[in-house]
């Protein structure tokens, strides 16, 4: 069943007004076309929509911002057109996924869930991600995966299937970046946890100080397995697949998680 | 290698007075006091005194005092003994000097150059102990014509979320990891009893501090430590850090071996490895990107939290708080760089930013000129070392002042300086079990509680003695500053007259 639902967008909040109570959800999907709507009133009614169903096809994306933004378990959202910056942020255990590509931040300080893009994103993605999955088919921007970081159980993952911008987990505390194309310049600048995978080895004075290459192992089997077989799954024929896990991969690590341990005098 | 750093004190002992008690060397965790093996009297190193000043105050024979090391320089005005002494540090080492708290330079203090005024025969003083005085602000957005319905006396048009604040002063950020969760928790009591805010710093919010959210502000950095929809949400009103002023331009760095179990879960970060928040946010490389992330942290909360962006007080502080006015944000904050910091690079802290006195008098003219003022609140910090400071603040234009050092100074702290060690005696800017505990957060709280009420009691003084009732009717009230050592062009900025104007 397919209900398109609209509401009013309501104004700014009166000082100290409770949220309005969520009606259990009624409908097992939803359709949002947002055509040119702002953002604020786009995602007024994709809320909507969530709060009445637990899926949510949005059609006609136009670089609305913040879709899908804390979203929590249990719902998802299907987004066709192009969701704008900071797509998923906050996400806190939704699906996002996007037929088509992604703008700048996409999975924003996102604490779990998981984005898929088909198609490509741009700069910023998964900036500090902290839980979760986020791939992306084809190729991203800059500083992808930045302040990345793994806490307890907690360890996100970013996946991208293309090349990669310069600065590829910069600052990176934790967590894994797979990339399936050629990354730009400066991987991995001060990078304190971690692993970034890469299809072939940095030429030598392209490894960032403080950062160890080497061939993945058989320790790093059982988890890249798991991602590259999320990503082939997410996009089947598509393109072509990451090749398999022990198919000589490479891995970059920080050889230190205090890489500026020594640069003050007491 | 050759060590020519000498120490900067001498500890004093009177031996007359001492009774050989021990307690200096338990209490003091630089190790500047030690009972020797073999017996006999306590052994003092000084070369390790911090100058914090715990062994004297509880030393309960009054026995010890602290002094300056009493080697004089060679008398050169340029090459004093403290820039020598920088330049051996780092020819020993090859780092970057660290130092904590605030600029301890002597700059101009703005402050002691302003004087208030006072009612004399005409307009009357009031008299706060006997009439009603207002210390109540509000900090948000307001509109800039709030629709009324007369006939029912009420706002027709909701106002955009807003902040009450009982006495014009909140605490400044400081996270858990630069200080102790008991100094955070002294911090939560105080604001709760005074009926104002605290803010968690960019570390994350502690449960423990959980029920004391509704007083909480959350902050948000380019770390992004501990930020999730719940972190946003529990929180009174959210602050995006921009910048600090004892370092602009430099983010934060908190070193592995203070990212203990606790401060990893409540940062949400690896254990032991360190906490980096570089000055940049990487999502924000303009007005308008800063526009984005106050409108994802609005999103995120519903339009219910007012979302505040703090930054240190630099060269174009007026232009750029202009921006930050559009960007949706409801509360501006700008850090003189007298404020205090847990660790700042020397260099950073002596020589960049500017008195908040002159920035707050700069980014208020520059609002009220372009007829923005009231679409944000501005609050003022870097150093309100007093009642008078905040009668001044409020006078050159702010709605609020936020107090770091005063807060930690009523709780203990003597400003020695030290923060970056980890090894605070007093408890607060530690993280280390044995030092925290001696700091009791009830008995904290009490301390800043009491500090607090004095200085209202002196701010409605004041008020009542310009014969003003009410800190709104205070604000941006230049015409109850005049200015005295101030020459032409500081007067400008501060849009203040000389005394006797």
């Amino acid at each position: 069943m397919i209900e398109t639902i609209e509401i009013e967008v309501t104004a700014v909040a009166v000082t100290g007004a409770e949220p309005p109570a969520a009606e259990p959800p009624t409908a097992t999907r939803a359709e949002v076309a947002l055509g040119l709507s702002h953002f604020k009133e786009a995602n007024e009614r994709v809320r909507a929509a969530l709060a009445r169903a637990d899926e949510v096809a949005v059609t006609d994306a136009h670089a609305q911002r913040y879709l899908g933004c804390a979203l929590p378990a249990g719902k998802r959202l299907a987004i066709g057109g192009t969701p704008g910056n900071d797509l998923g942020c906050y996400l806190d255990g939704g699906a996002i996924e996007v037929f088509g590509d992604g703008q700048d931040q996409v999975g924003n300080t996102m604490n779990a869930g998981s984005i898929t893009i088909h198609g490509r994103c741009g700069d910023a993605a998964g900036y500090a991600l902290r839980g979760g999955t986020i791939l992306v088919r084809d190729e991203c921007g800059w500083r992808a995966g930045i302040h990345m970081k793994e806490y307890e159980r907690k360890r996100p993952a970013l996946v991208i299937g293309g090349d990669a911008g310069a600065f590829l987990g910069e600052y990176m505390a934790g967590g894994v970046i797979v990339l399936g194309g050629e990354p730009g310049p400066y991987v991995g600048s001060g990078m304190h946890g971690g692993v970034i995978y890469l299809r072939r080895p940095l030429a030598a004075d392209a490894v960032t100080s403080g950062l160890v290459q080497a061939p993945a192992t058989e320790e790093d089997v059982p988890g890249l397995a798991e991602l590259i077989g999320a990503y082939n799954e997410a996009f089947a024929g598509e393109g072509p697949p990451l090749p398999a896990p022990d198919g000589g991969w490479w891995c970059l690590r920080p050889a230190s998680a205090r890489p500026y341990g020594s640069l003050y005098a007491h | 290698m050759m060590d020519c750093v000498l120490p900067r004190y001498k500890v004093l002992r009177d031996h007359d007075q001492c009774t050989d008690c021990g307690l200096c060397a338990r209490t003091c965790a630089n190790g500047v006091y030690r009972r020797p093996r073999e017996g006999g009297p306590i052994a003092i190193n000084s070369k390790r005194c911090v100058n914090c000043q715990r062994c004297v105050v509880f030393c309960p024979a009054e026995a010890l005092a602290v002094t300056a090391w009493p080697q004089v320089g060679t008398g050169s005005a340029n090459w004093t003994l403290e820039a020598m002494q920088d330049i051996a540090r780092q020819a020993q080492t090859g780092g970057v000097l660290l130092s904590s708290m605030g600029n301890p330079k002597p700059y101009h203090v703005y402050w002691d150059h302003l004087l208030l005024n006072a009612s004399q025969v005409t307009n009357p003083s009031i008299d706060p102990l006997r009439e009603p005085m207002e210390t109540r602000v509000f900090l948000g957005s307001r509109p800039e014509i709030p629709k009324v319905n007369e006939r029912e006396r009420r706002v027709v048009e909701p106002l955009p979320p807003q902040l009450k604040l009982d006495v014009p002063l909140m605490f400044s950020a400081m996270s858990f990891g630069s200080i102790s969760l008991n100094a955070q928790k002294a911090l939560a009591l105080a604001a709760r009893e005074l009926g104002t805010f605290f803010n968690v710093g960019e570390g994350g919010m502690h449960r423990d501090l959980e029920p004391f959210a509704h007083c909480a502000f959350a902050q948000v950095a380019s770390g992004r430590f501990g930020v999730d929809a719940h972190y946003l949400n529990t929180a009174a009103a959210i602050e995006i850090k921009i910048g600090q002023g004892a370092k602009p331009g430099i983010g934060g760095h908190l070193p592995g071996e203070k990212i203990s179990g606790e401060v990893s879960r409540t940062r949400m970060i690896p254990e032991g490895s360190d906490a980096i928040s570089p000055a940049p946010h990487h999502d924000i490389y303009s007005i308008e990107d800063l526009r984005q992330l106050v409108f994802s942290i609005k999103e995120a909360t519903g339009y219910r939290k007012p979302v505040a962006v703090k930054i240190a007080a630099v060269h174009n502080a007026a232009a750029i708080a202009s921006g930050m006015a559009r960007t949706g944000a409801d509360i501006i904050v700008v850090d003189g760089f007298r404020g205090g910091t847990g660790a700042a690079p020397k260099r950073i802290r002596d020589a960049v930013g500017i008195p908040v006195e002159l920035a707050l008098a700069a980014i208020d003219q520059r609002l009220r000129d372009e007829g923005i003022r009231s679409t944000v609140s501005l609050v003022a910090s870097g150093s309100i070392r007093n009642a008078a400071d905040v009668v001044r603040a409020i006078a050159l234009g702010a709605d609020a002042c936020s107090i770091g050092s005063a807060a930690l100074i009523a709780m203990g702290c003597h400003q020695c300086g030290d923060c970056s060690s980890g090894r605070c005696n007093w408890g607060i800017a530690t993280q280390r079990p044995a030092l925290t505990e001696r700091l009791d957060p009830e008995e904290a709280a009490e301390r800043v509680v009491n500090l607090v009420r004095g200085w209202t009691l002196e701010l409605q003084e004041m008020m009542g003695g310009m014969g003003i009732n009410a800190v709104d009717s205070l604000r941006g009230n230049r015409l109850m500053l005049r200015g005295v050592g101030l020459n032409e062009k500081e007067l400008e900025i501060l849009g203040v007259k000389y005394a006797g104007e």
